[in-house]
């Protein structure tokens, strides 16, 4: 039993494993009462995970939960609605094709008899959103909505309930203005007085200096510390959530990069976002021959559009790009695939791979073209030359006639290494390379980027944790809100620096520039 | 372990090659019920069906595997008998000339077989530049070559295809008739049918095709231009539907404006009996052609079995949701045998 008047919520040792992975390891987590309790850690640290289980979303797989001294079971996010639990999505789980009023109301309807008693959705929708500072018409398309007026209707969702008794926000703030900062803010002030308890989760330190009461920290599926916000400095905060002893041993460079050339250099690259504004905004950049260059930055800094930018998915975008001293006229993927760029996308499965296909067509799909006798395909030269990258990057495989799927995450990663490698690139593109990868696959593909550089191919890799582009970069810019704001190289490279340029660009914590 | 191993792969076998066990077990059964099922005349009957869907299907397979469909094949089928039997029995009116141009029959079959190409490349462009959803821009170029086809003759049939040695259009009809004692249209499906595992595994286009229906972003992110690719399989399977509107012509001795009326749907049937997965990046010819021969042999044999058309209908619709439903299952059971891999190699 547990029983503790100050708490709403208790977790008690809560483990989630998914196929391949434990996603959280023995967590447990107490969720103060009328309080804003912040959850901190990279990505994949399991905050949202266990705001998943909080929310009834996903089920844990061993631990238990308790309020008022009860155990509780959510099987689904009914059963946390009936107990008082909301949640406003990472994201966004509105309906587009969906009025305002119909998004509010989904699940919740009035009805007069048999049918829905639209005008006091309606009134209901005004009410609330007045309330949110945000009177946007009940009737408008959800879907015609700015990102920040979506998230607002989102908040506007939970709110209808009466008996709310716990409000998750997981990263509410990623897509809102300062404005609209400012006003969930003050929302937040509102419903706390109300004795609504509130679990923030977001990656703007600073915001959490201002709003936060209460913050834990987890890192790689465990609880690591916890404290007051009045209590701590951003510091503390920074060294508990990358840790001190996960340390990446950094590599040596045996290549001289003072006197390499500039194989790329970008110029006001500039990528317009839709309803105003930049996704990427006037960067400049340049990268050596043999240079492993960093990006650093938040989810949403503009570090994937770069990317997408330099692979031709973005025709529209303006600036130049120099490529080995020359103007680049960037026009499709296959025209840069061509000119030796390639891309290894964030998300593994939706972009990566190609799950119909088995290992060694998913390794030789964008080179095939190299691999034929007249029209013919030469499968001898085919599994070769795959082989030969089997061998390089030492991807386990059992038989590569297999299906992609029967690889592990690490392994399937490789093969998207090495599918871009065999494409014969000069820059190669690695977007999050390590996500959703085991620690020891981590380490090996970091091996291979130091390895390909020592080569002498160039690459840009883009990631969110510290640690991992620490140890890899020779050179890091950071990104944060499109802006170029800050560029580290050698000992000027540390976390505390890192951490603060990628929340340069935002204006929303008070502290900021 | 292990032996749980060998029972699923067994059962991955059987499962694999059940379309031909049920083509086999179907043979077996009329072979049964009527004693003249594997008579020549009887086979070449079959073979002859057989081609008509055979052709469509293998077009269809292309179309299937990078996850689109296409419904217009059965329009252009009529469209295409249409177009050939006018040419041959009124020949064009140049009117700004004066002149009715007659032409030889391996030009008009040439001329078809452009058509049917235009007709797939206008699918493709309806698809991938305007984005219209292949079912509703087919489903619309169906709609517009029945009409085109009715059009045509305001209705009528060209009965006079045979051509006239003067007019040096004489030949169509052997598209119909026996060479050596089987039917031509079993050649050009044996041809078109070798042609299209070439295509789908022996060059780097069909495993284009194949990734992109397995996952276009993936695809393009390789580099492979997934809407050029598209267009080409409409093509293709326009190409195939052109010459099922030649050899049908041929077989009846006439173009009537209502042939291949549904034929889209027994295209559709025995792809999809053949393994082929709606949902795109998977798929063989091998396995279309056996379930082409599936459809032709349930329908020759319940018609010759006495099985009225009524029920007949409703036969082969249940063969069809069955054979997904086992599609079904072996995905799943290819995806847990994947997992037992992975954990095994960990």
């Amino acid at each position: 039993m547990f029983d503790d008047p100050n708490v709403v919520l208790h977790c008690e040792k809560i483990d989630k494993i998914y196929p391949g992975t434990k996603a959280l390891d023995q967590v447990s987590f107490d969720l103060l009462k009328g309080k804003v309790n912040v959850l901190i850690g990279e990505n994949g640290a399991g905050k949202s995970t266990l705001m998943k289980m909080i929310a009834g979303i996903e089920q844990p797989s061993a631990g238990k939960m308790y309020m008022d001294g009860e155990e509780v079971h959510f099987k689904d996010t009914n059963a946390a609605r009936a107990k008082g639990i909301g949640i406003i999505h990472q994201e966004l789980s509105l309906f587009p094709n969906m009025t305002v009023y119909q998004n509010i109301f989904i699940g919740h309807e009035h009805k007069k008899g048999f049918f829905l008693d639209d005008g006091q959705h309606r009134r209901g929708a005004e009410t609330i959103l007045k309330r949110l500072e945000h009177e946007i018409p009940p009737n408008t398309m959800v879907g015609d909505l700015r990102v920040g007026q979506q998230q607002m209707v989102e908040i506007a969702r939970n709110l209808i309930q009466d008996d709310l008794r716990v409000l998750i926000m997981d990263e509410p703030t990623s897509s809102l203005s300062a404005a609209e900062v400012k006003v969930l803010f003050k929302i937040m002030r509102e419903l706390m007085a109300q004795g609504i308890s509130i679990v923030y989760i977001s990656h703007r330190l600073e915001e959490i200096m201002e709003i936060g009461d209460h913050v834990t920290i987890l890192r790689d599926g465990k609880y690591v510390a916890d404290a007051d916000v009045k209590d701590i400095e951003l510091s503390w905060i920074v060294e508990n959530m990358v840790g001190k002893n996960t340390q990446y041993h950094r590599f040596e460079r045996s290549i001289d990069l003072n006197k390499a050339e500039h194989i790329l250099e970008i110029k006001d690259l500039c990528l317009p976002k839709q309803g105003g504004g930049y996704l990427v905004d006037h960067v400049n950049m340049y990268l050596k021959k043999g240079e492993v260059l960093g990006v650093y930055g938040l989810l949403g800094a503009g570090r994937s559009e770069l990317f997408e930018c330099l692979m031709g998915m973005h025709p529209e975008h303006t600036g130049e790009v120099m490529y080995k001293g020359k103007k680049m006229n960037i026009r499709n993927i296959a025209g840069q695939i061509d000119k030796g760029f390639f891309l290894v996308p964030e998300d593994r499965q939706s972009s990566g791979l190609i799950q119909t296909l088995d290992i060694c067509k998913n390794a030789s799909i964008a080179s095939m073209r190299s691999y034929t006798n007249g029209p013919f395909l030469n499968s001898g030269a085919e599994e070769k030359a795959v082989d030969g990258e089997i061998d390089e990057i030492h991807i386990k495989v059992a038989d590569k006639k297999l299906p992609i799927l029967s690889l592990s995450g690490g392994n399937q990663q490789k093969v998207v290494i090495a599918k871009g490698l065999l494409t014969k690139p000069e820059v190669l593109l690695l977007d999050e390379p390590s996500r959703g990868i085991d620690i020891g696959a981590k380490t090996e593909v970091f091996e291979i980027v130091h390895q390909l550089a020592e080569q002498g191919l160039s690459l840009i890799v883009v990631s969110s944790e510290l640690k991992e582009i620490m140890a890899i970069a020779d050179r890091i810019y950071v990104l944060s809100n499109g802006k170029v704001t800050g560029e580290l190289e050698g000992d000027s490279i540390n976390e505390d620096t890192l951490v603060r340029a990628s929340y340069a660009g935002l204006g929303t914590g008070k502290h900021s520039a | 372990m292990s032996e749980k191993k060998s029972n699923n792969n067994l059962m991955m076998t059987i499962l694999k090659g059940r379309t031909f066990i049920v083509l086999i077990i179907l043979v077996i059964f009329f072979r049964i019920m009527k004693s003249n099922f594997l008579d020549p005349t009887t086979l070449a009957m079959i073979a002859k069906h057989v081609a008509l869907y055979g052709i469509l299907a293998l077009g269809m397979t292309f179309v299937i595997i990078t996850g689109g469909i296409d419904l217009s094949v059965g329009s252009v089928v009529g469209l295409v008998g249409m177009l050939a039997g006018g040419l041959i029995q009124e020949g064009l009116t140049l009117k700004m000339f004066g002149v009715t141009l007659y032409f030889s029959v391996p030009m008009i079959i040439i001329f078809m077989l452009l058509f049917g190409l235009f007709t797939g490349w206008i699918n493709g462009l309806i698809i991938t530049k305007l984005k219209v959803a292949p079912f509703i821009a087919t489903l619309g170029t169906m709609y517009m070559c029945r009409g085109f086809a009715n059009l045509r003759s305001g209705g009528a049939t060209f009965s006079s295809i045979a051509g006239k040695e003067g007019l040096g259009n004489v030949g169509l009809k052997t598209l119909g008739s026996n060479w050596f004692g089987i039917p031509a249209g079993v050649y050009i499906f044996a041809v078109l049918a070798i042609i299209a595992v070439v295509l789908l595994k022996k060059v780097p286009f069909g495993w284009y095709v194949t990734a992109v229906g397995g996952n276009e972003k993936s695809a393009r992110l390789s580099g492979i231009k997934a809407d050029r690719i598209k267009i080409y399989v409409y093509m293709i399977s326009g190409f195939c539907a052109a010459w099922v509107g030649l050899i049908n012509t041929a077989q009846l001795s006439a173009a009537h404006p209502a042939s291949g009326d549904g034929w889209e749907m027994n295209a559709i049937a025995a792809t999809v009996l053949g393994g082929t997965s709606m949902a795109g990046g998977s798929g063989t010819i091998v396995g279309t052609i056996v379930g082409a021969f599936v459809i032709g042999v349930i329908n020759d044999g319940m018609t010759m079995c006495g099985v009225s058309e009524f029920w007949q209908k409703v036969i082969r619709g249940a063969v069809i949701i069955l054979a997904v439903v086992i599609d079904q299952t072996q995905r799943n059971l290819q995806a847990k045998m994947a997992l037992q891999a992975r954990n095994e190699n960990k």
